[in-house]
């Protein structure tokens, strides 16, 4: 526990505020006037920098420096956050993830190629020469002049919270007096009476004067991290009236000395940034963490705790089921007790598992920038639904195939710009990625509005490679089927992105690995929508017990709506399997005949009504026994062909029950219920 | 989890190896000692309904549900009823370079003994009602011939 690797936890964080620093800059290309946007890529490159020198990352901190340096200027608002601008930055930032991640095997080259195309957009023209730190010097040269000589007059207001996040003021005051002679007068008047006093908060005020030629934006680098917990307002000194500092000094209280800084001495200043920035870095870091407190846990231990959590549930089953057996009350009161406990534990556990899809959409929009530039394909990404939580692990497996998704919804929906001219659609193409709950089921929906499938074409590729005979009756949706087909690509050229026909069986391949369905709808000229419906399945489930002959099997309780009882006539009926519900037909399957049990049906039979999607079915059961707890456990390989069962779980007493797999049996029973169809029809 | 010493390995090494005598029906197997985890009493078993005939139930083994297989089914022989002498040994086997616990019903398990590398009988191609490629190898024990089976193949 104690042997963290430091680098490796720079590398995590960093991987962090590369997500940050992305997504700051792709919203720049749509906002390119949104300081707060500016500020946050810039502080995320300002800690990478940081931290990167702390942990021996040189090449890291230089070239970040270099980076910095250039984007110094946008922050100073000099110059536009231009989409060329933006790319060049992009690249910047993948060239610094990897110099973080293979610092060995990464060019030096690439680097300076990079810097030299921001150098292009930092320097406006003529001059090409100068080294990045020069560029600095110019821009100040530029923005400051006529305040050079002048000076500061600064007043901070800090927010009385202020100490409790780490930053101390009197730090920053330090750093201030870095920039030149510095006079400060604190300012007491909020200062309550010693009973009111809270020690940790902050009630004190400055005004400070600083005699220095630095420039504003000198200034606000000093309190940049601190910005949102405090007031302050920067006024030139040759616009103050030099009030002359009140005379309060002496009377203020001790902990509150006037500080009054010389200038360090230059030496120390050349060793001091690395140490200033660090310093920023932890403020900065804790001014985030402000906002929502988070701690980084190890996924490992995470999975752990959900054993964990899963046994004590077990456990805790057949304890109430003991104490349900027995007379005594008080074992009962603690079985309940326990049972609450363990139920809100379990909650807590499973939430903790949970990550919303947002961090999972916000990759693709840098997916989406490049492949709209590479193909010269204009293309606006919409995302919604990014709060909708899914385990991480599923998460985790959802990255690939959305990214195939979103590649071929591009590179094969959209249409170029002069096509879809002609169709007389907006010159930008749309694609959206939507994520919603439905019942028990999370829909991860990739939407285009290009030119639609073309079935006519799949049809006649999957005739050519001898998928189906030459005017085989298919529906269309059959026929869509095909594009899931391993090597099946309709697409005329092979381009470096998609049409090599690997792609969308691997799709479908770790969608079903999942336990989840595609969905393929479209329509010629208006679009395509690839639907991704995925189970929420996670570690436990909360479950409808029930008993077909002597054994007992799990209904995931997410998936039931009713339970009614099957009426003698439903039951005598061979050849119909169809239930009235409400003047509903819902077709239903005997759980007898599924799970090949022996034997002649007992006489009150239940149907228990399940539903995904828009598909209801009926089971029919022996008998409900009612809801568990239950903590799912993968079948083994050995019983990889078996498909009926999602899982196991162990019940109260002890034996293991199975989980019936609602989306497969739903599925059987359509199937079944078609060729029934299709039998009265003949 | 001790020592994960596959099958062959042990097989390919000079000398004798440890192993778990079982009794199924007439015959005795040697399974391996380094793939035996635990040996328990029988269980209450959950039939899987669809699954392969050789793996036709799950057990809950100390909060695990795992397979149980009958190799009784697979080579062949007659089912007979639990008796007071049934156990149920744990092993763990490498299938598809995962390891797997499977438990494997045995009419008698005799004791853990070792048998020689230098007593391998070549596997008679006649005589023999089950397929090759679920032996290892026979050995003798005790003026006895026992067969030492292939657990990999004989599951997957």
């Amino acid at each position: 526990m104690s042997a963290v690797d430091p680098t490796e936890v720079f590398r995590q964080e960093a991987a962090e505020l590369f997500e940050t620093l992305e997504g700051a800059l792709l919203d720049l290309c749509q906002r390119p006037d949104d300081r707060e946007l500016v500020d946050s890529a810039f502080r995320a490159l300002h800690t990478i920098k940081g931290s990167g020198a702390m942990f021996g990352f040189d090449k890291v901190a230089a070239f970040t420096h270099e980076f910095e340096t250039a984007f110094e200027l946008v922050r100073k608002g000099e110059i536009k956050p231009t989409q060329e601008l933006i790319s060049v930055a992009l690249a910047a930032k993948d060239y610094i993830r990897a110099l973080i991640e293979a610092p060995d095997s990464t060019d030096a080259i690439i680097g300076d190629a990079i810097l030299d195309d921001l150098k292009r957009f930092v320097v406006p023209a003529a001059q090409p020469s100068g080294a990045a730190p020069r560029m600095e010097e110019r821009a100040e040269s530029k923005t400051a002049p006529e305040q050079r000589s002048a000076g500061w007059q600064l007043h901070l207001e800090f927010d009385s919270q202020i100490l409790r996040n780490g930053s101390n003021p009197l730090d920053l005051l330090e750093d201030l007096a870095k920039l030149g002679p510095c006079f400060a007068v604190p300012n007491t008047d909020d200062v309550p009476l010693l009973d009111a006093i809270e020690p940790e908060d902050c009630y004190l005020k400055w005004d400070v004067t600083l005699s220095s030629d630095c420039d504003k934006a000198a200034i606000d680098d000093v309190f940049m991290f601190v910005l949102d917990e405090m007031k302050l307002v920067i006024t030139p000194l040759a616009q103050v009236e030099l009030p002359a500092p009140a005379p309060l000094l002496q009377e203020t209280i001790s902990e509150a000395p006037a500080v009054a800084l010389a200038p360090a001495p230059e030496p120390e200043v050349a060793a001091k940034p690395a140490a200033r920035a660090e310093a920023r870095r932890e403020e900065g870091k804790r001014s985030e963490e402000r906002g929502i407190a988070t701690v980084r846990v190890q996924a490992e231990r995470l999975d752990e705790l959900m054993d964990r959590v899963g046994e004590l549930v077990i456990a805790q089953a057949r304890l109430t089921q003991l104490a349900a057996s027995g007379s005594d009350l008080s074992i009962k009161m603690i079985a309940e007790e326990i049972e609450r406990l363990a139920a809100s534990l379990r909650d807590t556990t499973m939430g903790a598992r949970m990550v919303p899809i947002g961090s999972l959409f916000g990759r693709f929009r840098r997916l989406v920038h490049d492949l709209s530039r590479d193909l010269a394909k204009p293309v606006e990404f919409v995302t919604s639904g990014e709060d909708t939580e899914l385990d991480k692990t599923m998460i985790e497996c959802l990255a690939d195939p959305l990214v195939h998704l979103i590649r071929n919804a591009i590179d094969h929906g959209i249409e170029d710009s002069a096509k879809r001219a002609a169709a007389g659609k907006t010159e930008q193409g749309r694609i959206e990625l939507q994520a919603v709950h439905s019942g028990a089921q999370v829909l991860v929906t990739v939407r285009d509005n290009g030119g639609g499938l073309n079935t006519a074409r799949i049809r006649a590729k999957a005739e050519e490679q001898g998928l189906i005979a030459p005017g085989a009756a298919l529906s269309d949706n059959e026929i869509h089927q095909f594009l899931f087909h391993p090597g099946f690509s309709t697409a005329q050229t092979i381009s470096a992105l998609s049409g090599r026909g690997v792609g969308m069986d691997v799709v479908k391949r770790t969608i079903e690995n999942m336990r989840g369905s595609i969905d393929l709808s479209t329509k010629p000229g208006q679009g395509t929508t690839v639907t991704l419906r995925l189970p929420l399945t996670l570690a436990i489930i909360e479950g409808l017990l029930i008993r077909v002959g002597d054994g007992r099997c799990i209904i995931p309780l997410s998936a039931v709506e009713e339970c009614v009882e099957l009426t003698a006539e439903d039951q005598r009926s061979r050849g119909r399997n169809f239930l009235n519900v409400r003047g509903n037909l819902v077709p239903f399957l005997r759980l007898r005949e599924i799970l090949q049990v022996p034997g002649a049906p007992e006489t009150h039979q239940k149907t228990i009504i399940i539903s995904t999607g828009e598909t209801r079915v009926g089971l029919v059961a022996d008998q409900i026994i009612g809801n568990h707890q239950t903590v799912i456990k993968s079948l083994s390989k050995l019983h990889s062909d078996v498909t009926i069962f999602s899982g196991a779980t162990i019940l109260g007493d002890g034996t293991a029950a199975l989980i019936l797999d609602v989306a497969q049996l739903v599925a059987l029973a359509q199937a079944r219920s078609e060729k029934q169809q299709m039998n009265e029809a003949a | 989890m001790t020592t994960q010493q596959p099958q062959h390995a042990a097989i390919a090494a000079e000398g004798s190896i440890q192993v778990v005598m079982i009794g199924l029906g007439d015959e005795k197997f040697a399974l391996d000692a380094g793939l035996v985890r635990e040996i328990i009493d029988p269980v209450p078993v959950t039939r899987v309904a669809g699954a392969k005939a050789f793996v036709p139930s799950v057990i809950n083994v100390r909060g695990n549900v795992i397979p149980l297989a009958d190799l009784r089914i697979r080579f062949g022989m007659p089912l007979t009823e639990d008796s007071a002498d049934t156990r149920i040994v744990v092993i763990e086997l490498n299938i598809d370079n995962e390891p797997v616990l499977v438990g494997v019903t045995a009419d008698k398990v005799y004791e853990v003994t070792e048998i020689s590398r230098t007593d391998v009988q070549q596997t008679p191609r006649v005589g023999m009602h089950w397929k090759p490629e679920f032996i290892c190898f026979i050995t003798k024990w005790r003026e006895e011939f026992v067969i030492v089976p292939n657990m990999e193949r004989i599951l997957n």
